[in-house]
C-alpha cells in the first residue's frame, strides 16, 4: 500500500452543500494522509523556535536577560508564547490535530488492511513474458506441484486452470499500520505523562534529609491531575557526597566522577537502606525517580552578634560562579542578630591560591585549601519581614541594599578566611567564623507514568518501520502448458525492486526442480 | 605505550587519513573525468546473472526497459583509456588505506583516553567521517559505486580537516555524565547513521547537479538507488539512536524527552528523512523533489551536529567546542 494508493482511496470528495457536508469534508480532509503528513511537518517546524529561543521552563535566567536587553522583543515573544513553546496553545493545537488526524487515518486503514489480508493473489496475466521478471523452461511441472513449491517458499497461493498465482510480503502492511498505531501510542504516552506525572527540584546539604511531600520541594511542577497526597512517601538522608577531579595534565580540574551516599526509607517506618546515587544511576522508588543533577559547596559559618550571642550557625549553600574552579558566591543573612540584623556577601574558594597582585582565586574545584573571602558585611534591616519573597542567593533587593550600613567592604576585610578563622566586625558589631565545609547536591525527582508505555510504543514503531521499509510485496505467477513452464514476477512496492531479481532466480530454480541451489 | 604517545599517534593518523583521502579523491576524479560518459538510462553492471536482468520495478512493467536491460551494457562514446580505470582502482586501494588510518586514529585515541572515543565534537566528527567512508567502501564491496568515490573522499577529508582545525580537543577524560555504557549505544548508532546519511547526501547533491543527458556523472537512477539504500538502512538506525538517547536521558536527566535543542533537531531530522521515504512513493514527488527533501533532512542533520553544538547551549553541550 503506497501513499499514492491511499491518497486515491481517501481523496476527500467534493463536499455537498450544507453543514453536514462541510463537516464530513472537514473530517475527511483532516484525516487524509496528506494532512497527517502536513501536521507532522508543522509539529517539527513548530518545535524549532523552542530550540532557538530560551525556554522559561529550562533557562528562566536567559529569559529574564532577554527581558532586560530587549524588552520590546521579549514582550512580543511572550505574546506568541515563544518562551513556553512546548506548553503553548498553538503547539497543543498542532499536537491535538495530529492526534485526531492519526486516529482518523488509522481507522480506515485498518479496514483496508484487513480486507487486504484476506484478498487472494490476483489471477495470472495472459502473457507472463511481459512482466518485469520472466523465465521459461521445459518441464512437466503440474499446477499442484508448482503451488506446493511456492507454498514451501511461504507464498500465499491460488491456482486456476493451468496457472498459479502467488504473493508474499504481507508483513509490510502490518508493519506500516503498526507503525502508525505505535506513533499514536507514543503521543498518548507523552500526554499521560504530562497529565498524571510531576517533577520537582530540591537542594540538599550533607547531613540533611528530604521527605517526598509537596512542601519539601524548592520547585514543584505537577501535571494538572496530580494529587498532592499521591506522592510516593519515601524519604532519605544525604550522609555524604564525594567528587573526584583530574589532577594535573591538560584537563586538570575536570570532574571525573561524583556520587552521593543516601540512607533511603522507601516508606515511612521501612528500614533504611544505603544507596549510592550517581549521574546515570537514579534512585527508583516504585517508579518515582530521584536524579542527581548538580552539586556545589555549602561552607559552614557561625555568626556571633553585637551582644555576644550566637545568632546563626550552619551551612550556607553557595551559588556556583565559575564552573571549572567551583568558585562560589554565598550570602549569609542573620535576621536574629542583635542589636541590628547582619548580612554578609562572601566568596568561597575551594582551592584558594594567592595571585601576584595580592588577591586570591580558586585554582581547582576540589576543596584542597578552602577559604572564604568577605566581599562585604552589612548591618541594618534586611527587609525579610516585609512579606516580599526574597531570593536566598541575594542579600537584599537593590532598594534595601542602599539603606544598609556597610561595616566592612572588599579590601578592608583582609585576606580570605581559612577554616577555623574568623572576622571581627568593626565597632563590636559581631563576628563571622568560618567553621567548616559541606557540599550540597541538587536533585530532580520525577514521576512519569508514561515512560514505559512511551518506550514500548517507540520500540514498536521502530521495529514496525523496519518491516514496512525492508519487506516488499511480491507476486509470482506460473503458467504450465505442453511441457513448458512460464514464470513471471513483479514487486508491488515501489522502489524496493533491487534484489528481487536474485530472489526471482531462486524461485525459478526452486520451481525448475534444481534442489541443489536451495 | 603511554597515553601521551598514543594520543600523539592518533593525531598523526588523522592527518595521514586526510592526505590519503585526498589522494584517493584525485584518483577517483581522474577515473570519472576520463571514464566513459553515461546516458540517463539503466545499465547492467558486472554481468547480469540472468536474461531478466536488473528489471524494472513498480506495479507496471516497462517493456522498453526490460528489452534494454536484457540487451546488456549500454555503450556510449569511445572505450575509456585503460589508465583511467587503473586510476580508479588505485584510488580504491588508497581509500582503504585512508580508512585504516582513520580507524587507527580512533582506536589509539580510545586507548589513550581509556573510554569510548566519541565524547566530544572533535572525536565525534572524526568518527562520522570514518563511518561515511566505511559506508562507501562496504557498499562498494556489494555493488560498484566507484562513481561516488571522489565525492565521499572530499567530504571525509573536509570533515577531518574541520575537526582538526576547528574542534580539536586534547585527549582527556569526559564529564561523569558521559561515563556510561549508553555512550556506546546511543552515540555509536548516531555516528553510523550519520555516516550513511553522508553517503546519501553526496548522491543527492550529484543527482541534482547531473543533467538528464549524456554525462560523465553516474546515471540519475543509480544515484537515487544508492541514496535510497543508504537511507533505508540509516533511518531505522537513526530512530534507534534517538530512542537510545531518550532512554539515556531518562537515566541522566530525569526525563526521556524534554525538547532540548539536540532533541528538537534530531526529531526534525527524523521527520525529514521520513518525509523523504514517503515522498519517494508519492506520485509527482519522485525524483527531484524527493531528493530535495532528502537534502533538507541532511541539512538538518548537519545543523544538529554543527549549529546546535556551536550556537545553542543545552543539556547536550558536552561537545567541548573551541
Ligand atoms: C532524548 C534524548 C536524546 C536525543 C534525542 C539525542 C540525540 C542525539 C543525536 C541525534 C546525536 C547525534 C549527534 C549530532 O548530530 O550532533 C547525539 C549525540 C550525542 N549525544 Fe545524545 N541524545 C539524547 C540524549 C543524550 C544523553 C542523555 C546524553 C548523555 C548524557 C547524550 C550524549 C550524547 C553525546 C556525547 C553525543 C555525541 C555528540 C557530540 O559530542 O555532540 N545524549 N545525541
Amino acid at each position: 500500500m503506497t501513499v499514492s494508493d491511499l491518497e486515491r482511496k481517501q481523496e476527500p470528495k467534493r463536499a455537498g452543500l450544507g453543514p453536514a457536508g462541510w463537516l464530513r469534508w472537514s473530517w475527511r480532509t483532516l484525516t487524509s494522509m496528506k494532512t497527517a503528513l502536513l501536521l507532522l511537518f508543522l509539529f517539527a517546524l513548530a518545535s524549532i523556535p523552542g530550540s532557538l529561543i530560551p525556554q522559561r521552563g529550562v533557562e528562566p535566567d536567559q529569559v529574564a536577560r532577554l527581558y532586560e536587553e530587549s524588552p520590546d522583543l521579549a514582550v512580543w515573544y511572550d505574546r506568541f508564547q515563544l518562551f513556553d513553546v512546548f506548553s503553548s496553545v498553538w503547539f497543543a493545537a498542532i499536537y491535538l490535530l495530529l492526534f485526531t488526524s492519526l486516529i482518523g487515518c488509522i481507522v480506515p486503514r485498518t479496514g483496508t488492511y484487513l480486507r487486504e489480508l484476506r484478498r487472494k493473489p490476483p489471477a495470472a496475466p495472459r502473457n507472463l513474458s511481459r512482466l518485469p521478471h520472466h523465465a521459461a523452461f521445459e518441464s512437466d511441472l503440474t499446477v499442484e506441484e508448482a503451488a506446493r513449491r511456492l507454498r514451501k517458499l511461504r507464498f500465499r497461493v491460488v491456482t486456476g486452470d493451468g496457472w498459479v498465482a502467488a504473493e508474499k510480503g504481507y508483513l509490510r502492511e502490518t508493519g506500516n499500520l503498526l507503525f502508525h498505531v505505535a506513533l499514536l501510542g507514543l503521543l498518548a504516552a507523552v500526554g499521560i505523562g504530562s497529565v498524571f506525572g510531576y517533577r520537582g527540584n530540591v537542594l540538599v546539604v550533607e547531613g540533611d534529609g528530604f521527605a517526598n511531600t509537596v512542601a519539601a520541594y524548592d520547585r514543584y511542577m505537577p501535571g494538572p491531575r496530580v494529587n498532592a497526597e499521591s506522592l510516593e512517601p519515601f524519604a532519605f538522608e544525604l550522609s555524604d557526597f564525594q567528587a573526584t577531579y583530574q589532577v594535573g595534565g591538560d584537563n586538570s580540574g575536570q570532574e571525573l566522577d561524583y556520587s552521593a551516599h543516601l540512607k533511603v526509607n522507601d516508606s515511612p517506618g521501612a528500614p533504611a537502606r544505603d544507596y549510592e546515587l550517581k549521574v546515570n544511576e537514579p534512585l527508583d522508588v516504585n517508579g518515582t525517580q530521584t536524579y542527581l543533577i548538580g552539586h556545589g559547596y555549602a561552607p559552614e559559618f557561625r555568626v556571633t552578634d553585637g551582644e555576644g550571642q550566637v545568632a546563626f550557625e550552619g551551612p550556607v549553600p553557595c551559588l556556583i560562579e565559575d564552573k571549572p574552579t567551583l568558585t562560589s558566591g554565598c550570602v549569609v543573612k542573620v535576621p536574629d542578630a542583635q542589636p541590628s540584623q547582619l548580612g554578609f556577601l562572601l566568596r568561597f574558594l575551594p582551592t584558594s591560591t594567592p595571585l601576584t597582585d595580592g588577591g586570591h582565586a580558586s585554582s581547582f574545584p576540589g576543596a584542597v585549601v578552602p577559604e572564604v573571602q568577605v566581599l562585604g558585611a552589612f548591618s541594618g534591616d534586611l527587609g525579610l519581614r516585609s512579606g516580599v519573597p526574597q531570593s536566598v542567593y541575594e542579600l537584599a533587593p537593590p532598594e534595601i541594599m542602599k539603606k544598609l550600613n556597610p561595616l566592612v567592604m572588599g579590601e578592608a576585610a583582609g585576606d580570605p578566611l581559612a577554616v577555623g578563622k574568623s572576622l571581627e566586625l568593626p565597632g563590636g558589631a559581631g563576628k563571622l567564623e568560618f567553621t567548616g565545609v559541606k557540599e550540597w547536591i541538587t536533585l530532580q525527582i520525577a514521576y512519569d507514568p508514561g515512560r514505559l508505555p512511551a518506550l514500548l510504543a517507540a520500540g514498536t514503531a521502530t521495529i514496525a518501520i523496519v518491516f514496512s521499509l525492508v519487506i516488499r510485496r511480491r507476486r509470482v505467477w506460473v503458467r504450465v502448458k505442453d511441457g513448458r513452464a512460464d514464470v513471471g514476477g513483479l514487486t508491488r512496492t515501489e522502489g524496493s525492486a533491487a534484489g528481487f531479481a536474485e530472489e526471482f532466480d531462486e524461485i525459478v530454480k526452486e520451481l525448475a526442480g534444481d534442489k541443489d541451489v536451495r | 605505550m603511554s597515553a601521551e604517545t598514543l594520543a600523539e599517534l592518533s593525531d598523526l593518523f588523522v592527518v595521514a587519513a586526510v592526505l590519503l583521502y585526498l589522494a584517493a579523491m584525485i584518483g577517483f576524479a581522474v577515473e570519472l573525468a576520463f571514464g566513459r560518459a553515461r546516458a540517463e538510462t539503466r545499465q547492467v553492471r558486472g554481468g547480469a546473472r540472468v536474461p531478466v536482468g536488473v528489471g524494472a520495478e513498480g506495479d507496471t512493467p516497462h517493456p522498453g526497459e526490460v528489452a534494454e536491460a536484457s540487451g546488456g551494457a549500454v555503450a556510449e562514446g569511445p572505450e575509456p583509456p585503460a589508465w583511467a580505470r587503473k586510476a580508479g582502482t588505485v584510488a580504491l586501494v588508497i581509500a582503504w588505506l585512508g580508512w585504516a588510518a582513520n580507524l587507527t586514529a580512533i582506536a589509539t585515541r580510545g586507548l589513550a583516553v581509556d573510554r569510548w572515543p566519541w565524547g566530544n565534537m572533535y572525536e565525534f566528527v572524526v568518527a562520522i567521517c570514518f563511518a561515511a567512508v566505511t559506508a562507501f567502501l562496504v557498499a562498494h564491496l556489494r555493488q560498484n559505486i566507484r562513481f561516488l568515490g571522489a565525492f565521499v573522499m572530499v567530504s571525509a577529508a573536509l570533515g577531518l580537516g574541520l575537526a582538526v582545525l576547528k574542534f580539536y580537543t586534547v585527549a582527556g577524560p569526559v564529564v561523569p555524565a558521559l561515563n556510561s555504557y549508553w555512550i556506546a549505544i546511543h552515540v555509536s548508532a548516531a555516528i553510523l547513521a550519520s555516516g550513511m546519511f553522508v553517503l546519501a547526501g553526496a548522491s543527492g547533491v550529484l543527482y541534482l547537479i547531473r543533467g538528464d543527458g549524456l554525462s560523465r556523472l553516474p546515471s540519475k537512477d543509480d544515484l537515487e538507488k544508492v541514496a535510497h539504500k543508504a537511507i533505508v538502512v540509516a533511518f531505522p538506525l537513526w530512530t534507534f539512536a534517538v530512542i537510545a538517547g531518550a532512554l539515556w536521558a531518562d537515566k541522566a536527566w530525569g526525563r526521556y524527552w524534554g525538547w532540548d535543542p539536540k532533541e528538537v533537531w534530531s526529531f526534525i531530522t527524523w521527520i525529514g528523512y521520513a518525509a523523504y521515504l514517503h515522498a519517494r512513493v508519492t506520485a509527482g514527488w519522485r525524483g527531484n523533489k524527493a531528493t530535495i527533501v532528502q537534502l533538507v533532512a541532511f541539512a538538518c542533520l548537519l545543523f544538529n551536529l554543527f549549529g546546535v553544538n556551536i550556537f545553542i547551549s543545552g543539556l547536550h553541550s558536552y561537545a567541548d567546542v573551541g
